[in-house]
């Protein structure tokens, strides 16, 4: 109950935090949004200018006799309250999208949820296999490990202009990027991961007469069957990482593209909004991928009981 | 201890007993142990794990090995299982060398060595899996087997319903299962409370006295190394060299009864006189209370 409590509470709280900053007028409010320009020039109902230049402006046209202009407390563009961003959400997926080529949010999404899919499966094409053969085997270890931790340590976002050179400029270098991004911990993780399944198993099937092949398929791989189903959630979570750069690389396409455009039309609110999805989407897809789990894995230590 | 029995009771055996040993010694021989050495490199230089070991088990003899921690006893069974190498003598199971672990020889684990991602039935089933038996064959047979073990009902179970002397229950029958020659048994039932141990015992007992099988028991309890073996090998810690083999003179078949009987009580005096020797080491945790220790409560604040 208790703990039910303290996980909707670490949610709300901070939404808790932006609507006193969005509503509440003295909290910070920086900027004065104008609403009667008066006699000053350069002012338009609607704009934005800083509170000080605001007030001096007031003190200047009520020394020359000229309306003062009129304005409310507002927070900078970059800031939008919470209704405006839940109803950017809301036309998000109502409004038809501008412009000639332009996207609807929902369509960005699911060419962004591609790319994370094929990267992070051509990835755990190889290096799922890789990291449990090198964990089994000290050999394989020592031949693969050393390049491997050389390799991880290069940026991945650096290899786009190459990614683009080889594989052309549509989804090709973004799977590219997440693939590079991903593979090289996943090799590692795995294998360690293969290395701490206790040895007592192992031993017990080699006298029960399983060795080769046989006892990596029938006891090392469902031995480490759930650790290795928690590293692949936490991989996910940095396949999804890599995702922005990716998507900025030759022809900018998915989520990222569409809150590019949107900010550099100052719909901050779509930002947001779009930000909102991304973590939505990340944070209950790995929900759902614990909650079967641990339907899968009934035996697991670390969810028995829980 | 104090009482003034002659030191070497524990020879004397009545004719029942001398007789089942003499039959025993009649049986063909299961495992030779000749001359076996394990040297290892460590951080501190090599150390010699053990020296010079030799033993003969014979056919369904019940053989346990016992010794102080560091004397090498879990390295012996591993080198008789083929999980380890040794550096000098020879194992021989039936008059061939032990080559790595092989189905001829059943291991029992002192921790938990279930597969826990299989039931209860398909624990017992992988070695005959691991043989090419079919499944049907492989399932009927160890239905068998766990019905052996009083455990017909939790074929379904998953090894984490299970409680732990159940759990080693189910090992045994998985080691069993596959038939070998000699089970090899790494203090089995060390992990349990007494109340399940001394029933685990009485059980163990039960099926070696229904099934051709010779058994190898390493442990590290007294009384349960007299309770159970034919013979007992003490060893000696480092190097690991036997010290004696004891032939244990208490009649079959056992009962805990006999715990307070004089055999049992001669036996046992004599192990502990070899395995916990009468003058007090030096560096002996008795020395504790003596030390000068710095106060961290307050002057007043006392409980006794």
């Amino acid at each position: 109950m208790s703990r039910t409590l303290l996980h909707i509470g670490s949610f709300v709280l901070p939404v808790i935090v932006w609507c006193i900053v969005s509503y509440v007028p003295f909290v910070w409010h920086p900027q004065v949004e104008v609403t009667l320009a008066g006699g000053v020039d350069y002012l338009q109902p609607g704009m934005r200018v800083d509170s000080d230049e605001f007030a001096s402006q007031v003190a200047q046209m009520r020394e020359q006799g000229a309306t003062p202009p009129q304005g409310v407390p507002a927070n900078p563009i970059y800031l939008p309250a919470p209704h405006e961003v839940a109803v950017a959400l809301y036309t998000a997926f109502t409004k038809p999208p501008e412009g000639r080529d332009g996207q609807w949010l929902h369509q960005s999404l699911w060419h962004s949820v591609q790319i994370i899919f094929w990267g992070f499966f051509l990835s755990s094409l190889v290096g799922v296999p890789l990291g449990v053969l090198a964990g089994a085997q000290p050999v394989v270890a020592r031949l693969v490990e050393p390049f491997i931790e050389f390799f991880r340590y290069l940026p991945a976002p650096a290899f786009g202009a190459l990614a683009v050179a080889v594989l052309g400029i549509y989804d090709g270098p973004k799977i590219a990027i997440i693939v590079i991004g991903t593979l090289f911990q996943q090799v590692l993780v795995v294998a360690n991961t293969t290395r701490k399944l206790d040895t007592t198993l192992v031993e017990a099937s080699r006298t029960l007469g399983a060795r080769g092949l046989r006892l990596l398929v029938r006891v090392v791989v469902p031995g480490i069957l759930p650790d290795l189903y928690r590293d692949q959630r936490i991989l996910l979570g940095w396949a999804w990482t890599y995702l922005i750069v990716a998507e900025l690389i030759g022809t900018s396409s998915g989520i990222t593209w569409y809150i590019t455009q949107q900010a550099r039309y100052q719909h901050f609110d779509n930002v947001y909004a779009a930000i909102v999805i991304i973590g939505a989407l990340g944070f209950g897809s790995d929900y759902l991928l614990a909650r079967l789990g641990r339907r899968l894995f009934p035996w697991d230590r670390q969810t028995v009981g829980r | 201890m104090s009482n003034r029995q002659p030191a070497n009771l524990y020879l004397q055996q009545s004719e029942a007993v001398r007789a089942r040993f003499e039959r025993i010694r009649q049986r063909e021989v299961i495992l030779e142990v000749r001359g076996l050495g394990k040297r290892y490199a460590s951080a501190q230089g090599e150390v010699e794990a053990l020296r010079g070991i030799d033993l003969t088990v014979h056919r369904r003899e019940f053989v346990c090995v016992i010794g102080p921690s560091g004397c090498g006893k879990s390295t012996l069974i591993r080198i008789l299982a083929g999980l380890d190498s040794h550096s000098s003598g020879e194992v021989l199971l039936d008059g061939k060398p032990v080559r790595g672990p092989g189905r001829d020889r059943g291991m029992v684990f002192q921790g938990y060595s279930l597969f826990p991602w299989l039931t209860v039935k398909r624990n017992v089933m992988f070695g005959l899996e691991m043989s090419g038996y079919a499944r049907g064959t492989a399932e009927s047979e160890a239905l068998q087997w766990l019905d052996l073990v009083g455990l017909g009902r939790f074929a379904e179970a998953y090894p984490h319903q299970l409680s732990g002397g159940m759990r080693q229950r189910v090992a045994i029958a998985r080691a069993l299962v596959n038939q070998p020659r000699i089970l090899l048994m790494d203090e089995p039932f060390g992990a349990l409370d007494a109340q399940t141990r001394a029933k685990m015992q009485g059980h163990l007992l039960e099926i070696w006295r229904n099934i051709d099988v010779t058994i190898l028991f390493i442990t590290h309890d007294l009384d349960e190394a007299v309770y159970l073996a034919d013979r007992v090998l003490v060893l000696k810690a480092h190097p690991g060299e036997v010290q004696e083999v004891i032939e244990v003179p208490v009649p079959r078949p056992r009962s805990p009864e006999q715990f307070t009987g004089p055999e049992f009580r001669a036996t046992r005096a004599r192990l502990e006189a070899l395995i916990h020797p009468p003058a007090p080491p030096v560096d002996d945790d008795s020395r504790v209370p003596t030390m000068h220790m710095i106060r961290m409560t307050d002057v007043s604040d006392n409980v006794e």
